[in-house]
């Protein structure tokens, strides 16, 4: 039941977020501090998504072979390998990191 | 106008390529998704939702216990790019208020690229006709990873977690240091105290909430930008 709910509401609120510009068009803008505050938005929730994903393991801080995994990522993104290959070798070095630790 | 016969086919070239990457991010999507939401779900989900960056971060609140509430607040926090993204195409569109809501719907952050000509100007019909390839790869990806999830069991043996914080860098790295222009200082200082906040939340909070806290970094935004910026851009980028 509660992952319906999430499914309608994730799809409705993207759908909304779409829309409300194309809607109310006109070629009007928001006010420029908020459009500037939008624009941040995602770097800073990506950055806190990306740091949740490679040192917490619910409430503990940790480094583990995710972090290993991450920093080879990192690396092949930096020169610009294509994000899918950058995902498949950041995993194969974490899993390879496990089965040896 | 927008919709001529020269211009659509263009956008449906021009997003062929992008069937592949996506196919795959949706596979990991569908792979991780299944064990805990099931088999209808995820692909319900991608169906309906269509946002691999909303879709992926509401998970990554569930998977360490966060309520839907917050994995709600998360993913559409991801998506707020498409608020301003909205209001950027939204004068090179034409036609009538059902037409507009329509176009919209299908906005993507690859169709917003293929779509853009460059002066605030946007080929509307290249860029909705970039939707079918991207939503048909994006769901199908979901369903061969829910079909493949039973045969490779714990993701985390594959290293399949890593695809996660991987995959947010592939969206970040871009952001901080475009291709073509001078890389974003503010975005930068923005992305580094969402970090801040979210290692030093995290021993002390319920999951899911650091990362809603860190978001209030882009905050700062309220203040001007300083000038120096002007000067910049009539010089000698290349």
């Amino acid at each position: 039941m509660k992952t319906w709910i999430l499914i309608i509401a994730l799809a409705l609120g993207t759908v909304l977020m779409k829309t409300i510009g194309p809607v109310l068009a006109g070629g009007r803008q928001p006010p420029a501090p908020l459009t500037r505050v939008i624009a941040l938005v995602a770097p800073a929730l990506i950055s806190a998504l990306i740091v949740t994903g490679t040192f917490t393991d619910g409430r503990q801080l940790v480094i583990d072979a995710r972090a290993a995994g991450v920093a080879v990522g990192a690396v092949a993104l930096w020169f610009r390998v294509p994000a899918v290959l950058a995902m498949i070798m950041g995993g194969t070095v974490c899993a390879l990191l496990r089965l040896a630790i | 106008m927008s919709w001529t016969p020269k211009t659509w086919p263009e956008g449906l070239r021009a997003s062929m390529p992008l069937a592949l990457p996506i196919a795959a991010v949706g596979m990991s999507f569908g792979i991780l998704a299944s064990p805990l939401l099931g088999a209808v779900a995820p692909i319900l989900m991608s169906a309906v939702v269509w946002s691999g960056t909303a879709q992926f971060a509401a998970l990554s609140i569930l998977i360490p216990g966060g309520g839907i509430a917050l994995a709600a607040s998360a993913g559409l926090l991801a998506n707020t790019r498409f608020l301003p993204m909205g209001f950027a195409i939204a004068p090179s569109m034409t036609g009538g208020l059902l037409r507009r809501f329509f176009t919209g719907t299908v906005l993507a952050d690859a169709s917003f690229v293929i779509g853009h000509r460059g002066g605030g100007r946007f080929d509307i019909g290249a860029l909705a006709w970039a939707f079918p390839v991207q939503w048909l790869s994006w769901v199908g990806g979901t369903v061969a990873g829910v079909a493949g999830a039973a045969a490779i069991g714990d993701p985390r043996r594959w290293g399949l977690d890593v695809f996660f914080p991987v995959f947010y860098l592939s969206l970040l790295l871009p952001e901080l240091f475009p291709a073509r222009a001078p890389r974003n200082k503010r975005s930068i200082t923005v992305a580094g105290m969402a970090a801040a906040i979210t290692l030093l939340l995290t021993p002390v909070t319920a999951p899911g909430v650091p990362v809603l806290v860190a978001a209030a970094a882009a905050l700062i935004g309220l203040r001007p930008p300083r000038q120096p910026n002007a000067q910049a851009r009539t010089g000698d980028e290349a």
